[in-house]
């Protein structure tokens, strides 16, 4: 724990931090794509296979933890790290605003510009989860047709708007740009780079955030354009009363 | 040659500054930029104006003395000091912008001249090996392989010029730290004070004002000496070992159940 | 009457030094905190003096006139350090350094100050390398050597070709450990102006803030300095552009002596001169002669490219003049070659002042991989400042002023003729005679700094009486003199920036004082430094504000110390009748152009006694013996 005091009081130490909580994003990012493709086998019979992994991440070992009780841990986890991340930014933003004459902004020499949108799209990308929790978790922002536990109609309904559809690709973009520097600049940050393995980090990154950004792309595009059908009535007329849509 | 300098004056410290416009004529194009500005210099003395204030010594590269940014760049256009850069690079009848080091741990003197002390501060904060004048083991008592020593020399050879600094939008001074914790801490000379090093050097970087590392990667882009980003990959390392390395004074004792 | 007394310990030369250390005074540990030292200078020989003597434990203040002592010029020595490890079995002793560094001398140093250089010369490397200084290595691990001009073994150890910057890195980090340690201050852009005498004996500086123009005093139990040589005297040469003579100068005035100021060396391989403009001259290496080939076309008026002349039309002057060492021949002899060549008229480049070092047959032979191992930040460097690729044409080079050997008098000790102020280093004139060889200059400096001046000190220190504070009237005279001279500066209020002088001035030293010189051309040059000397302080332009930050003001001070030394120069020059080294009186020369000793007159240090407006410097003789090498004519043929 004074390790991570420590750590916290110095920048490098701030910023190891910043990138060991981006790893955890990360890896609930590559999650939760994975998660999603299960809409892409479609409406199905009785229930969306979507709708039943939903429910299976709900009951996720029973009876060992409580309904849903890794589901919240998992939230717990993420809402600490996204804390964590966003004010450890924002105070090293901060102090690097300071080190320099603000009327004499550094010429940019050789920096990608995804690197440079980094506080832009950070910022773009929380209001976007936001925004996220707002539709499919919580079930506030019914502009369409919204039921709890009915996730494959959920989505369905939604992604018909093509506005809906605009928002999460523009979504998606910033997240490519935030990841495509942070991919390899958490591994600079945690002195994993070389220059032997330099290349391959840096393409390993664009792999993964290509991957990341097509993964979750596939989903408003497949139900826009059709690929994907209407739900079934049988899904509509099942009733889970739970707290939560999709997760 | 001839060529239009927008010239950063500031008589002070704590003066606004502005920038100046001068025409220089007649330029050899094999003059260095330095060179030019001295003949400057040499018509302002002439007409009874006062000369531009700029600091350079050994112009050959090698002092880190120079510290001007030229149209942007620290140290100028071609990844060389500004003494090494010459003016048959650039187009006759350019207009040519120099300004001093913009950060605010490294204040401005006067017009082009900056206080780069903080980084003489960071150093004593660990940038050596604790040892005095003496009898000393025989080198070859401790070889270090030949691949050893090159990557430790190809830090140690910055110049403590600060462009890394002058070229970070946040003003950091990680390439500096990071070239002497890497040159340090990869020769078995360095390692009894490999963990303080890092911790304390950090430390005394965050404490002189600069800022943090974004991985921009520009400070190794305008770096003369072309130190590569991955001394500031070493640092971050070297300075997680030396974070947990830190140990209260008196270590508990252990007793038994 | 002055009396040079060298103070030489007794008994056969290779135990002078122990002898010395055996009962030199000490002060004890509880003491020395109360002991302080002024160092003026942070090259390698300030920075490992002041590191060293605060390691000890007295108190240190050290000055630098650069923004940080990290950039005095030792850091621009690229090639390497002597040391008589003999690590590849050569069969190398310190003996041999020893009389290496005398014959490369031309038999004009002190046998028992050169002999302690080649025995601490080990020690120097032990401590580099202690202090992390990442020298070259074998595949094995073990440190590797090269040779350098001037000797037949493999001595000179190297960290690629930044052997400097890296050897004084070491030092300035062993400084700033002792800074963190609070045993030593550094005040950095501060230029020392005056030595403050108390009774003859040096008791003070006063130093000049160059950030706020403040005249500071600052007292100290000994002064020491290591403020580098004086070869700016010639405007254009490979120093940096503050490197100057002001404080050995202004000691000087106060009666050190100045010992052999016209022994100066021409490296002879530097990048040509381009331009008018031009502000100073870079060398590349001598290592480089390691590989390279040194020729000229044979025929005048060659307009072919190097690579389209054949081989039979291409003159090797130095394999041929001198086949036992060809391109390895001393400094002196291979400058001197070169300017004859050139003289001939079979110089190349734009200026005919220029000489190929080529590596076509090194590549041929060792292949370009090796080379570029070898010297490839140098080839860089070339193609940076040139433009053109050493690789694939042959580099051009010429002789520039590069060192001083002359300088302040010392004794054995290193103390000057003034109790209490010790010279160490370039500022010195004490090892290389009247030419040094390759790669001896870090040695001498590192020798004296690290080894030989914390003991001396010590020495002084036990006997050097109650302290003097800044408030003495000592001060207070010291202060009024730098002060009125910078008001004087100011005041001429002329158009003729300093550099103007100094360029004009370096022209006629470098003409008339530099590779070869004549009674007759010296003594014009005294009658044109006399009459430079009168207009510069007739029309000399200084900006005005004394009280901060003014380079023009800094410049036109040392220029005007430039302006005395270069009489006294010309004064030395001419007295020494006879060739030696790096002073070649074209008078004195054997039928095929070499120069011709005359030990039976000129076996002698001449050292200099200020007497400025009340006539002529008076010269002191210090006669030199030799009972360990014999004087002989040194042949490198």
């Amino acid at each position: 724990m004074i390790t991570v005091a420590e750590m916290w009081r110095s920048t490098i130490g701030k910023k190891t931090i910043v990138a060991v909580t981006g790893v955890v994003l990360v890896a609930y990012l590559v999650l939760h794509m994975a998660g999603n493709l299960n809409s892409l086998f479609g409406p199905g019979g009785a229930e969306p296979r979507i709708d039943w992994y939903a429910h299976w991440l709900r009951t996720f070992g029973e009876p060992l933890v409580p309904y849903e009780g890794i589901i919240w841990a998992v939230r717990a986890v993420l809402l600490g790290a996204i804390a964590v991340h966003i004010v450890g930014v924002v105070q090293l933003n901060a102090r690097n605003r300071a080190a320099r004459p603000s009327a004499f902004p550094a010429k940019r020499i050789g920096r990608s510009w995804e690197s440079r949108l980094m506080m832009v799209s950070g910022t773009l990308l929380l209001a976007f989860i936001v925004f996220h929790i707002l539709q499919f978790t919580t079930l506030t922002i019914d502009a369409t047709p919204l039921k709890a536990g009915a996730l494959y109609s959920n989505l369905y309904y939604a992604f018909q708007e093509w506005y809906f559809v605009a928002i999460y690709l523009v979504a998606l973009a910033f997240l490519g740009t935030h990841l495509r520097h942070a991919l390899w600049s958490l591994c600079q940050t945690l002195g994993l780079d070389s220059p032997e393995r330099n290349f391959g980090i840096r393409m390993g990154a664009n792999a993964l955030t290509l991957v990341i950004v097509i993964g979750f792309a596939l989903v408003p595009v497949l139900f826009f354009t059709g690929v994907l059908g209407e739900p079934s009535a049988n899904e509509l007329s099942a009733t889970i009363t739970t707290f939560g849509g999709s997760f | 040659m001839n060529f239009k300098l927008v010239i950063w004056r500031q008589h002070g410290p704590d003066d606004q500054g502005e920038f100046e416009t001068h025409e220089v004529t007649g330029i050899d194009p094999e003059s260095s930029f330095l060179e030019m500005l001295d003949q400057l210099n040499a018509s302002l003395g002439r007409e009874k104006k006062q000369t531009i204030a700029f600091d350079s010594d050994c112009r050959e590269g090698i002092c880190g003395s120079c510290s001007l940014v030229i149209d942007g760049t620290p140290q100028g256009p071609h990844q060389v000091t500004s003494c090494q850069t010459y003016m048959r690079d650039f187009i006759d009848g350019a207009t040519i912008k120099v300004e001093p080091y913009r950060a605010n741990a490294m204040p401005v003197i006067r017009d082009l001249v900056t206080d780069r002390s903080a980084l003489d501060r960071v150093i004593q904060a660990g940038g050596y090996i604790s040892t005095t004048t003496g009898p000393q083991p025989d080198p070859n008592s401790m070889p270090i392989a030949p691949a050893v020593q090159e990557e430790a020399m190809d830090a140690a050879i910055c110049i403590g010029c600060g462009a890394c600094v002058a070229a970070c939008p946040n003003g950091s001074a990680m390439l500096f730290t990071g070239a002497k914790v890497t040159h340090l801490n990869l020769l078995p000379q360095g390692q009894p004070e490999r963990a303080d090093r890092a911790f304390n050097m950090v430390s005394q970087m965050d404490e002189e004002g600069f800022g943090g590392c974004t991985n921009f990667g520009e400070c190794s882009r305008v770096c003369p000496q072309e130190i590569s980003l991955d001394v500031i990959g070493m640092l971050n390392r070297e300075y997680r070992k030396g974070v947990a390395a830190q140990k209260p004074k008196h270590r508990a004792k252990m007793t038994a159940q | 009457m002055i009396t040079l007394d060298a103070r030489i310990p007794e008994g056969p030369v290779e135990k002078k030094w122990q002898n010395w250390l055996d009962q030199h005074g000490l002060v004890g540990p509880r003491n020395r905190a109360g002991k302080n030292v002024i160092v003026i200078g942070t090259g390698l020989a300030g920075s490992s003096a002041a590191a060293s003597l605060a390691a000890q434990g007295f108190k240190v203040k050290s000055f630098c006139y650069q923004d940080s002592p990290r950039r005095a010029h030792s850091i621009a020595a690229q090639g390497g350090i002597n040391a008589a490890k003999d690590y590849a079995n050569e069969g190398d002793s310190v003996r041999r350094l020893f009389a290496d560094t005398i014959k490369g001398g031309d038999f004009r140093s002190r046998e028992a100050n050169v002999w302690r250089l080649a025995q601490l010369s080990e020690n120097i490397i032990d401590q580099a390398v202690a202090q992390g200084v990442p020298f070259n290595r074998e595949y094995g691990g073990s440190l590797a050597t090269r040779s350098f001009g001037g000797v037949l073994v493999q001595r000179t150890f190297y960290s690629r070709g930044q052997t400097g910057q890296q050897l004084l890195l070491g030092a300035y980090s062993a400084l700033q450990h002792q800074v963190a340690a609070g045993n030593a201050q550094v005040f950095n852009r501060h230029e020392m102006l005056d030595v403050v005498l108390v009774d003859g004996v040096a008791r003070g500086v006063i130093v000049r803030n160059l950030v706020t123009g403040e005249i500071e005093r600052h007292a100290g139990d000994a002064v020491v300095l290591a403020s580098g040589g004086y070869t700016n005297v010639y405007y254009l040469s490979t120093n940096a552009m503050g490197s100057n003579v002001t404080a050995t100068w202004r000691a000087h005035k106060h009666g050190a002596l100045m010992a052999n100021p016209c022994f100066t060396q021409i490296h002879p391989t530097c990048i040509p001169q381009s331009g008018e403009y031009q502000s100073k001259l870079t060398l590349m290496s001598e290592s480089l002669r390691n590989d390279g080939r040194v020729w000229v076309p044979r025929s005048p008026n060659e307009d072919r490219l190097p690579g389209d002349i054949p081989e039979v039309e291409r003159l090797y002057f130095l394999e041929e003049r001198y086949p036992a060492y060809g391109n390895l021949a001393p400094r002196d002899i291979a400058s001197r070659a070169a300017k004859t060549v050139c003289d001939d008229g079979l110089g190349v480049g734009g200026t005919g002042r220029g000489v190929y070092l080529d590596f076509r047959d090194a590549i041929a032979e060792h292949g370009r991989d090796a080379i570029e191992t070898k010297y490839g930040n140098l080839f860089d460097m070339y193609r940076k400042i040139t433009g053109d690729n050493p690789y694939e044409t042959p580099m051009m080079i010429y002789p520039a002023p590069h060192y001083a050997m002359g300088g302040l008098w010392v004794d054995y000790e290193l103390q000057t003729t003034i109790p209490g102020l010790f010279a160490i280093g370039e500022a010195n004139f004490s090892d290389h005679g009247a030419n040094r060889l390759g790669a001896s200059a870090l040695m001498q400096t590192l020798a004296d700094g690290y080894f030989v001046a914390p003991h001396t000190v010590t020495n002084y220190m036990t006997k050097s009486g109650d302290p003097v504070g800044t408030d003495d009237s000592a001060f207070d005279t010291a202060q009024d003199r730098v002060e009125s001279h910078i008001a004087s500066l100011v005041d001429v209020g002329g158009s003729t920036v300093a550099q103007d002088f100094h360029r004009e001035m370096g022209h006629v030293m470098l003409d008339k004082c530099g590779m070869s010189r004549t009674a007759e051309g010296l003594t014009e040059a005294l009658a044109e430094v006399r009459r430079i000397k009168a207009d510069f302080w007739s029309d000399l332009r200084v900006d005005p504000g004394v009280e901060e930050l003014n380079q023009s003001l800094e410049y036109a001070n040392r220029v005007s110390d430039f302006l005395e030394l270069a009489e006294l120069m010309c004064h030395d020059a001419l007295r020494r009748e006879e060739s030696c080294g790096g002073h070649f009186r074209e008078e004195h020369q054997t039928a095929d152009g070499e120069a011709l000793r005359d030990d039976d007159h000129f076996a002698k240090v001449t050292a200099w006694e200020y007497r400025g407006d009340e006539g002529d410097p008076v010269p002191h003789d210090e006669e030199l013996t030799y009972e360990e090498v014999k004087l002989a004519t040194r042949s490198y043929k």
